[in-house]
């Protein structure tokens, strides 16, 4: 990593630097920001990647010199990551696959990193050209990063060029989760959910926003849902794209590996059906990442090993990036998924990122990812059919008290900014439509 | 087989091949003399010896030296795993000084052959003793584990008097590698479960010629031997295994998260304890995602060496191993070493980690009912050793196992015990099995 940053210690001064860079670049307007003196260390520093060639070339030397398995022993995904899928993959990540185009998409937006706690946190911010907008920041989990958002922040901060008008347009702060992308990596435990959620409220505070939203999936999710437990000044409510709704009896027993409690509905039956398989198959993964992540020595040496361990993060995604690579048009593209794998490699953040897991499930009461928390301050829901559960309506009103929104969908799976970025958008729109006037 | 050469017999007559081949052993040391194939037979038994293509070996130490790390872990014990800087100095030494060609003429000392069971190739060492009443006695490995964990019980099994044993204790000894691992061939279908093992051990052991025969296993060899006796495999006078399943429904119960019941005993109570305190310290993560995921554990494991040996190293059976800080222990560095060179040489990640997914719904392999121990009649023996993924108590191993004949807990010993305490360990052996040698 090579990060280019602008130290000063005068935040204004390295506000405004930016500002009129940005200005000059044509991707924003104008900065928020705060009339208190700036310390060293909440300076915020602009942030520019460039990737080495030697990395890169290494990149290509070692997909290239992949020592594969045999195929699986089944004619289909039982057994994992297929043998066929990794080889188109890694095909065309050695070949034709270009990072330069990522990170020139990148750079063409305004990031800084800022550090809180002591560990440099990197954040993509865009303001929108609507004075009023509402500023929101967006979290995403794991396997993602960064890469996930970017298709949104153009709607939601640009309505009007996108079929909204002036009055649904969001200030959007994208933050890399500590140990991902180009946030630092902690090097004692005690990043988690409830440590990032109050980070993610001072860096707001630090930008000089008094009124705002919060938003995310996966762990993005659980962050932005204690976000919402802890209240923190300005946070007015938040929108989830993988609720955690699921009712006490229903959670117990889903540990107890069913049967299911009796008189659930069709749509609490299938989202019982969902979660009981993800239980009994799905969750290798997150169970080695909380358990033992210091072990995933492999997927930090090897890129297919990193690629491979990626795209197992749930059956229904997986399904739809095999699709993918078998040219089969999805909401994501072939580039989408190498981007996100190639920014986990180039930053060597495959078992900084795993820690999440262990950090949570060391530091957190037991409870399931997706068991109800109790939230009160208002939310929106999108239920993607394809994600690791539909979350049913009747769930949904029964664990948020102010839900003010509900939207489901049939096609889209975990990635929903990601893969279905206009109904994520209008989603996103509909939920905060009605906080905007408190 | 890409890794080896193998120099191949055809003899019709199975028992006269294994006396010449013994001969042969005797007269040589090695197995190199036999001619080339001729035809074929489906239950040929074909001598076989390890020849690595230097290139593989070179490979492997640009790899090695090419190693791209993580960062350290941000705790200050093994709670998240394979700790950096300890691991670092095992592949930085497997990269340099080790010498997997002193393994390989170790196993070429023995007479090693391959046999197509059920269309897979089974790689199996076969010593026989000296002493021609001795009993014969399949012993199999586990994940993450080999032949090569089994090396230094072979003598003191074949040739007792050697190691302060007596003749009569003596044992024909063979050891197969499983389907998938080793040099046995990788299975490109499915079904090769215990169930399916057993069978096929059954018939090694047929083909062999032995009509009278004992089985011993640990970890999945426990599972394959308890199935031998289960399906009462024809010949097979009894069993020893070192990885028992014993817990009773109602402590797996507490496993699965229901309360606490009455009466266990207290040390009942404390094996409890401790497999409660493993599965919450986080000793089965591997075990659950190569029982749903083999295929995706193996790219990262297939394709880098360090990535490799850190999933062998998690198994609990190391987490007391010092990493050859303590030159006398057993496994020694080397040994260790020669395992995970096995795995890579041959492949065999993957093709491993599958025998999980086989298993799959069948669940724990500890948790008596998931193992259907009340179907085995056979007599059973038990080795407890201290140190191994949990310490069966007697009462629990009396109700799972209805003829239990030997039940012993010695004072040291792990997961790995023919590999950690190989003199012990046969001499468990030969106690377990005596009463069933007049029979």
């Amino acid at each position: 990593m090579s990060p280019t940053e602008n130290i000063d210690h005068n935040r204004r001064q390295v506000l405004s630097a930016a500002t009129s860079g940005l200005v000059a670049a044509g991707a924003v307007s104008l900065f928020g920001s705060q009339a208190s003196a700036a310390t060293a260390d909440d300076a915020v520093r602009p942030f520019t990647f460039k990737a080495s060639k030697s990395d890169l070339d290494d990149l290509r030397r070692r997909v290239a010199a992949t020592k594969w398995p045999e195929k699986e022993t089944v004619s289909d995904d039982s057994q994992g990551v297929q043998l066929a899928t990794m080889q188109k993959l890694a095909r065309y990540w050695a070949t034709d696959y270009d990072w330069q185009k990522c990170e020139a998409k990148l750079n063409a937006l305004p990031q800084f990193i800022t550090q809180i706690d002591g560990l440099d946190i990197h954040f993509i911010h865009v303001r929108s050209k609507h004075d009023n907008a509402l500023p929101m920041i967006v979290t995403h989990g794991w396997p993602g990063s960064v890469i996930e958002q970017l298709k949104i922040i153009d709607p939601l901060t640009d309505p009007t060029a996108h079929g909204g008008s002036a009055a649904d347009a969001f200030h959007l702060v994208i933050p890399s989760l500590p140990g991902y992308g180009f946030s630092g990596k902690p090097t004692a435990p005690g990043w988690n959910p409830v440590t990032i959620a109050k980070a993610w409220a001072t860096l707001m505070q630090r930008l000089g926003y008094s009124k705002y939203v919060a938003q995310g999936g996966d762990w993005g999710n659980a962050i932005s849902e204690v976000m919402a437990l802890q209240q923190p000044p300005g946070l007015l409510g938040i929108h989830t794209n993988m609720a955690a709704t699921v009712p006490p009896d229903v959670s117990k027993a889903l540990s107890a590996g069913g049967p299911s409690p009796s008189g659930l509905s069709s749509e609490e039956m299938h989202a019982w059906d969902q979660l009981i398989d993800f239980y009994k198959n799905g969750l290798g993964y997150a169970n080695e990442m909380a358990l033992r992540p210091q072990t995933l020595y492999g997927i930090v040496d090897s890129p297919v090993g990193l690629a491979g361990w990626i795209l197992d993060h749930d059956i229904r995604s997986y399904q739809m990036i095999a699709r993918v690579f078998d040219d089969k048009p999805e909401g994501l593209s072939r580039d989408d998924v190498l981007d996100n794998i190639t920014l986990y490699w180039l930053t060597n953040t495959a078992i900084s990122s795993a820690r999440l897991y262990w950090d949570t499930r060391h530091k957190l009461p037991p409870g399931g990812f997706f068991d109800v928390r109790g939230v009160k301050l208002p939310v929106g829901v999108s239920a993607f059919a394809e994600e690791i559960y539909q979350a049913p309506k009747s769930w949904a009103e029964k664990a948020y008290v102010k839900l003010v929104h509900y939207g489901n969908h049939p096609k889209g799976t975990h990635f929903a900014a990601w893969e279905q970025p206009a109904l994520f958008v209008s989603d996103v729109r509909a939920t905060f439509k009605s906080l905007r006037s408190a | 087989m890409d890794t080896t050469e193998t120099s191949e017999e055809i003899n019709e007559d199975r028992r006269r091949f294994v006396e010449t081949t013994a001969a042969a052993i005797a007269a040589a040391g090695i197995l190199n003399l036999l001619p080339p194939p001729e035809a074929l037979a489906a239950d040929d038994i074909r001598a076989f010896r390890v020849n690595t293509p230097e290139e593989q070996l070179v490979d492997l130490r640009r790899r090695i030296a090419a190693t791209r790390w993580p960062d350290r872990e941000t705790a200050n014990d093994d709670s998240q795993g394979v700790q950096l800087a300890k691991f670092q100095e095992l592949v930085r030494y497997w990269g340099t000084a080790y010498d997997w060609r002193k393994c390989e003429s170790r196993l070429n000392a023995l007479p090693q052959f391959l046999t197509t069971i059920d269309g897979v190739d089974i790689h199996f060492i076969h010593v026989r003793s000296s002493n021609p009443n001795a009993m014969p006695i399949i012993i199999t490995h586990g994940w993450p584990g080999s032949v090569i964990e089994q090396l230094k019980i072979i003598d003191p099994l074949a040739n007792p008097t050697a190691h302060g044993a007596t003749a009569s204790d003596a044992f024909h000894v063979v050891v197969p590698s499983l389907p998938g691992y080793g040099f046995s061939g990788r299975p490109t279908g499915v079904g090769w479960d215990p169930d399916r093992i057993a069978r096929a051990w059954a018939e090694l052991m047929k083909r062999l010629g032995y009509t009278r025969y004992v089985a011993q296993g640990g970890d999945w060899g426990t599972p394959v031997t308890s199935a031998m006796a289960r399906q009462k495999a024809e010949g097979l006078l009894g069993i020893h295994i070192n990885l028992p399943a014993t817990v009773p429904p109602e402590v797996a119960a507490v496993l699965g998260g229901v309360a606490i019941p009455a009466g266990l005993s207290e040390k009942e109570r404390a094996v409890l304890d401790a497999l409660r305190a493993n599965a919450k310290k986080g000793n089965a993560a591997y075990f659950t995602m190569m029982t749903a995921r083999p295929q995706t554990v193996g790219y990262g494991a297939t394709d880098s060496p360090a990535g490799l040996a850190a999933w062998i190293l998690v198994h609990p059976g190391f987490s007391q191993w010092t990493y050859g800080a303590d030159p006398k222990e057993s496994p020694t560095k080397d040994d260790v070493l020669d395992n995970i060179t096995l795995y890579w040489l041959t492949n065999t990640a993957a093709s491993a980690a599958r025998l999980y997914w086989e298993n799959g719904a069948r669940g724990s392999v500890i948790v008596a009912a998931a193992q259907k121990t009340d179907e085995i009649s056979l007599p059973v023996a038990i080795t407890v050793f201290p140190d191994d993924v949990y310490r069966a108590p007697e009462t629990w191993a009396r109700r799972a196992y209805r003829n239990l004949t030997y039940f012993h807990e010695v004072d040291k010993g792990g997961h790995f015990a023919a590999w950690e305490q190989p003199e012990l360990f046969s001499a468990e052996l030969r106690a377990a099995f005596r009463p069933l040698r007049s029979a």
